[in-house]
């Protein structure tokens, strides 16, 4: 994992509304290798969508974006719209959720693809598409024999796997795949989990795959980003963040997720926070069961594990508990808290 | 965790349900009186629902968990009989018979939680009304007694204090807040009976635990029997006390949560169970996940509709042409592009086989009958371990092409094993010997 595709430093976005800006994403840094597949999960409204929209500016009429990306070295940021979008499809892709909103009903699957490859390769031939195509869709699972099908004729999983298709048929360096089984069936969606952890070995894609799911996170991601309040609060090995996970959220997320091990239940309290007036300091202080006085005052940095400042690749966690070091007696202090009512629950 | 009472006490009991959908069919079809098909979302099932117990209906989309679920209500038109027990002594009537307002009055007893609560609402009713809705329609209550029924439901299901959300409107309300005012609509009218359809699937997981939890105590509060209908196996393990697994219309296996879990009997039960993504990034996932998807419902596969994904399949499942075509297709996506150009050319797309039953023809288009019987020779030996070869009972070249005879299928019917119900051939009626 040595060569870095994406590396995102100090990364914002922001809607304006008429309440004031909604600061959907928020100081986010993070980095994906070659061929390594990150798992960004959280719970809805907390920002894991837009992060992976802005990452191909795709963000809707009315945001704005600041900080830097760097993708194979060079910041996207720094591009102009033009250049920023010959790059889209050809080296930066997105898999969407909803296959059959995505794929033309009118359009038979051969010509989804040779609009998709003739958009970015003007002089290819019909016969080079086709061989080109039918490669893809033969590692995706779709005989051959359905390539001048239409959308209808394709079951929901197989639609899914032609958008996979046609995202990858480009062969883009860097994939965004958005709650891509969310509308599936569980055998389905474990069917296509295990496309996308198999793909790096046929196409070298680096992957950054959107879940709530912290099941699917565990079985097909090689490290993790847990993102609460339009931050990155934890960040690392997938493994060590599952079975030693530092930041209070992680941990009472894993514990509140409902597996065939459940014997209990357990949730956290509170709601995630209204991201136009985010809480002060760290955004989880209100619901934290390890709150300190320090929490609503200073914002943690991102430290890692062993408390040395960050570096690519390694465990990071943003959280005055996980490493307390440096702070006075006073601040270490529990967080003196009201009860929150039950209507103030979710 | 509910326990469940003693048996011997139905509240619902389901007896041979059936509901099929007509296909609409084109213009020219219905003009000429042509039948267009049907689905048959529900396709026979028998179940009983005890008093007091959580029963939970699992199932893909297209199992017709749901149907089966509103059908309980009186939503969709079924045959077959749904007969309701009243707890409070008034007469056994049949749902599936009822109409009009005869039906509406049995609807006080029973009462449904939907999925999506954002859609459950109606954006432009306040929350008091909302909730207060169902009194007034059965007449129940109005003025102050209205309020303070409303007020007593909204506590309870933890919208407390309630004045600060009575006049509040949906899109004032979290997800979980609003499936809190749906379950809050469903109780009003004082029912014994609930069908929780997917009611936490649409919240976010630190929310679901709470849902679950206040259902499990408005269970003990108010005496509720629940209907689970799911197609999460991890909630319905921890919420429910039975659970029955359906597939395409059927219930292929029902039984105690805890035997359903710890000794899974219908492949598709034990599918779904090793399909679940574990928390643990240790275990490595499931490489041997069944093919395929949910079939088509207007067409369902001969006789286990399971069996052209099943693992296990023996020869009397039910193995019919389409499935061969099937095959061929799966082996297209492995071969090279010049070994499928030249197969294509000699035996086509094999549209035939997805409409003959019982016997597949596959004409040669381009080369002879020998040419065909050595591509399917080729198939055959790249994994002769495809259960789909047990049930092929003959293979012939004649004049016509290459003719495939299939083993005629078994009945598939629920049969008791151990605790549990499951209809499966690999579970045959006690006393007789499985077919190997």
């Amino acid at each position: 994992m040595s060569e870095t595709v994406i590396d995102a430093t100090g990364l914002r976005i922001w809607y304006g509304t008429p309440r004031g800006p909604v600061r959907a994403v928020d100081g986010v840094s993070f980095s994906v290798g070659r061929g390594e597949i990150l798992g960004l999960v959280g719970e809805s409204g907390c920002g894991k969508s837009t992060l992976g929209r802005g990452l191909l500016g795709l963000l809707p009429e009315g945001a704005r974006m600041d900080g830097r990306l760097d993708f194979q070295g060079e910041d996207l940021l720094a591009m102009s719209a033009k250049e920023r979008f010959t790059r889209r499809g050809r080296d930066l892709a997105m898999i969407f959720q909803e296959p059959l909103t995505r794929l033309n009903p009118l359009m038979r699957i051969s010509e989804h693809f040779t609009e998709t490859l003739r958009t970015h390769h003007p002089k290819m031939s019909p016969a080079e598409i086709e061989t080109r195509s039918l490669d893809v869709l033969r590692l995706i699972g779709i005989p051959p024999s359905r390539w001048k099908a239409y959308p209808h004729e394709f079951s929901g999983g197989m639609r899914q796997r032609l958008m996979i298709a046609l995202a990858l048929v480009l062969r883009p360096a860097f994939v965004v795949a958005d709650e891509p089984t969310t509308a599936l069936d569980v055998l389905v969606e474990a069917q296509i989990i295990k496309l996308l952890h198999d793909l790096r070995e046929n196409f070298d894609t680096s992957l950054l795959l959107i879940t709530h799911n912290l099941g699917i996170i565990a079985e097909a991601c090689d490290r993790v980003a847990v993102m609460y309040a339009g931050k990155i609060v934890e960040i690392g090995d997938a493994r060590t963040v599952f079975a030693d996970p530092r930041h209070p959220y992680t941990r009472e997320l894993l514990r509140s997720t409902i597996t065939l091990a459940t014997d209990g239940l357990h949730s956290i309290p509170g709601a995630p926070p209204d991201l136009v007036s985010p809480p002060s300091g760290c955004h989880f202080h209100p619901r934290c069961p390890d709150a300190m006085t320090v929490c609503p005052l200073r914002q943690p940095a991102m430290l890692s594990r062993d408390g040395r400042p960050v570096g690519v690749g390694t465990n990071d966690v943003a959280c005055w508990a996980a490493n307390p070091a440096g702070l006075s007696e006073s601040e270490r202090a529990p967080l003196a808290r009201e009860e929150l009512s039950v209507a103030d629950e979710a | 965790m509910p326990t469940k009472p003693d048996t011997g006490d139905p509240v619902l009991q389901v007896d041979d349900l059936k509901i099929h959908f007509a296909l609409r069919g084109s213009g020219l079809a219905r003009l000429l009186g042509r039948d267009t098909g049907t689905v048959k979302a529900v396709d026979g099932v028998n179940l009983d629902l005890e008093r007091g117990e959580v029963l939970g209906l699992v199932g893909e989309s297209g199992s017709g968990k749901t149907t089966l679920g509103r059908a309980m209500l009186g939503l969709v038109p079924a045959t077959g009989s749904i007969r309701h027990h009243p707890g409070d002594g008034s007469p056994t009537t049949d749902i599936a018979g009822l109409r009009g307002a005869a039906l509406r009055h049995r609807r006080t007893r029973l009462q449904m939680v939907f999925q999506d609560p954002h859609a459950a609402l109606n954006p432009s009713m306040d929350i008091e009304t909302a909730v207060g809705h169902p009194l007034v329609i059965h007449k129940r209550a109005s003025g102050a007694d209205l309020r303070a029924r409303v007020v007593a439901a909204l506590e309870r299901v933890g919208l407390a204090p309630a004045e600060q959300f009575l006049g509040k409107y949906p899109s004032d309300l979290s997800g979980g807040q609003k499936q809190r005012a749906v379950i809050a609509r469903a109780i009003i009218l004082d029912p014994e009976v609930l069908i929780a359809d997917e009611p936490v699937s649409m919240l976010d997981m630190s929310v679901r635990a709470k849902i679950l939890q206040l259902m499990l105590d408005l269970k003990d509060q108010l005496g509720l029997t629940y209907v689970y209908i799911t197609h999460d196996l991890a909630t319905a393990k921890f919420f429910c006390d039975r659970v029955a697994i359906m597939y395409l219309g059927r219930v292929v296996e029902i039984g105690p949560t805890e035997e359903i879990f710890a000794n899974p009997r219908h492949p598709y039960t034990q599918a779904l169970l090793r399909a679940i993504p574990d928390m643990d990034p240790n275990t490595p996932f499931a490489r041997d996940l069944p093919r395929g998807e949910i079939p088509d419902a207007a067409r369902p596969p001969r006789g286990c509709s399971f069996h052209p994904r099943c693992p296990l399949a023996t020869a009397t499942c039910g193995w019919e042409p389409r499935d061969l075509k099937a095959l061929v297709e799966e082996h297209w996506t492995r071969v090279p592009v010049a070994q499928y150009e030249r197969e294509h050319a000699l035996v086509g797309g094999l549209a035939d086989l997805d409409h003959s039953e019982g016997r597949a023809v596959v004409t040669p288009r381009g080369g002879t009958v020998a040419d065909v019987e050595a591509m399917f020779d080729r198939i055959r030996t790249e994994n002769s371990a495809e259960p789909l070869w047990r049930g092929v009972a003959s293979t012939t070249a004649t004049a016509e092409g290459l003719v495939f005879e299939f083993v005629p299928s078994d009945e598939v019917l629920l049969r008791a094993s151990g605790p549990s119900e499951v209809a499966c051939v690999l579970y045959p009626p006690e006393g007789a010997a499985a077919h190997t």
